[in-house]
């Protein structure tokens, strides 16, 4: 294929690491832009005007934002290691998780007081499933990686530091002993190892960050 | 083939009719089933213990959530008339306007119609934006798929119907044709179209329900 591939991505932002493991596992050399999501440079905005955001993956000069949109790009561009199940019924399943996933455990994080117990019900529910999907299972792809552990791959080190500065508990390891033992597995696989951040690093953004958030949150109808 | 196919759906629901539109376009047989939201079927929560929401499509038994999971299990299980482009870049790009359609653009317009004064018009001045984008991406084009309705056009194609709804009730413009003429001849095109125009549902009923506070 020999183009250029290109990653914007933070280490703020754990919706960019997803796409890392993506491209690693795949074997695609790519180059690694940093951003710093707090001071955003004119690459953003030239590639990403709509939202201004990362990740954004540049392939052959073409950006494309949006984690999930680029994960399937990926797995449709590059046909190692594919990431999707072949079954339309099963990809549905990988897809609407994956979505529902990524709404119910933030909108828990950034919930406050009694918003923020309501919100925990979403969010546990949606552990739950994982927990029942990966029961018998190493990885939700099988005993490979799959769509859906990327997608959630952010929860075995970044739930951790959501819920101390969100502060609540959702990852019980009592509660739910094989997604655990998966968070465990998911952390050592090389391409993951490779890329985790400190953790202090982490704390200290997201508490930043949810100030943030909670702010322009309240300015929403 | 001896398939199964029902659509779980309200007679408003902008989010089934994409549905609807993407069965007809492709001639896929199937049996809608009309729920009132009030007072939810035991089947409607039986297939979709998560959400508790339509449309949910049920092909053999197996039901399915979630509207733009929908059309891609659609397009993945049915080949014919395919709604998503063949070449991955294009079809990356399409999902990206088609969630940038909900997320921001349906939000935007919404905010329109439910604010007031200086809210609204600031509210305005936000769909303005995103439906520039739009427009942006509308140009030389006749649909949203090109020649023919794709993805993206179901997607957005509520707003086609919809946003007028709104602006004969608030007596603003929204999409107004001069700022917008690729998007507002799009939206013309759209509702034209026969599988389109022969699924809305009924104008004065939507006005009712859209006047009525609720």
């Amino acid at each position: 294929m020999g183009e250029e591939v290109k990653l914007i991505g933070s280490i703020q932002s754990l919706f960019s690491f997803r796409i890392e493991w993506a491209l690693k596992l795949k074997g695609v050399e790519y180059e690694y832009i940093k951003e710093d999501v707090r001071n955003k440079s004119p690459l953003i905005f030239k590639y990403n005007p709509v939202h201004k955001k990362v990740p954004v993956l540049v392939h052959g000069g073409k950006p494309l934002p949006e984690s999930l949109v680029i994960l399937e790009y990926i797995d449709e561009t590059w046909k190692d290691c594919p990431l999707l199940p072949e079954d339309p019924y099963e990809r549905a399943m990988a897809r609407f998780w994956a979505k529902y996933c990524d709404e119910k455990i933030w909108q828990a994080y950034m919930a406050e007081g009694e918003e923020k117990e309501k919100a925990m019900g979403p969010a546990l529910e949606s552990l739950a499933f994982l927990e029942k999907e990966i029961k018998g299972k190493k990885f939700f792809g099988g005993e490979k990686i799959g769509f859906l552990d990327l997608a959630v791959g952010w929860i075995p080190h970044w739930l951790n530091v959501l819920e101390e500065v969100g502060s609540m508990k959702l990852l019980d390891a009592e509660k739910f002993p094989s997604l655990h033992e998966w968070a465990e597995n998911f952390i050592q696989i090389p391409p993951v190892k490779e890329c985790i951040p400190p953790r202090e690093e982490l704390v200290s953004y997201f508490h930043s960050a949810l100030i943030y958030l909670r702010s322009l949150s309240a300015n929403k109808p | 083939m001896g398939e199964e196919v029902k659509l779980f759906r309200t007679w408003s629901s902008r989010f089934a009719l994409r549905i609807v539109w993407a069965l007809e376009i492709k001639g896929i047989e199937y049996e809608a089933v009309f729920e009132d939201l009030s007072n939810k079927s035991a089947l409607l929560l039986q297939y979709n213990p998560v959400h508790k929401k339509v449309p949910i499509l049920v092909h053999n038994g197996r039901p399915v959530a979630e509207s733009f999971v929908i059309l891609e299990y659609i397009d993945e299980t049915w080949k014919q008339t395919p709604l998503l482009p063949e070449d991955p870049y294009e079809r990356a790009m399409a999902r990206f306007w088609a969630k940038f359609g909900d997320d921001k653009v349906l939000t935007s317009v919404w905010n329109v119609f439910i604010k007031q004064g200086k809210e609204q018009e600031e509210a305005l001045v936000a769909a303005t934006e995103n439906l520039k984008f739009l427009e942006e991406e509308m140009k030389g084009k006749k649909f949203f798929g090109g020649d023919r309705i794709g993805y993206v056009d179901l997607a957005l194609g509520f707003l086609a119907n919809l946003i007028s709804i709104f602006e004969e009730i608030i007596g603003l413009k929204i999409v107004d044709e001069e700022k917008f003429p690729s998007l507002y001849s799009w939206m013309q095109d759209f509702a034209e179209a026969p599988i389109i125009r022969g699924n809305w549902p009924p104008r004065d009923k939507m006005i009712v329900k859209f006047q009525s506070p609720s």
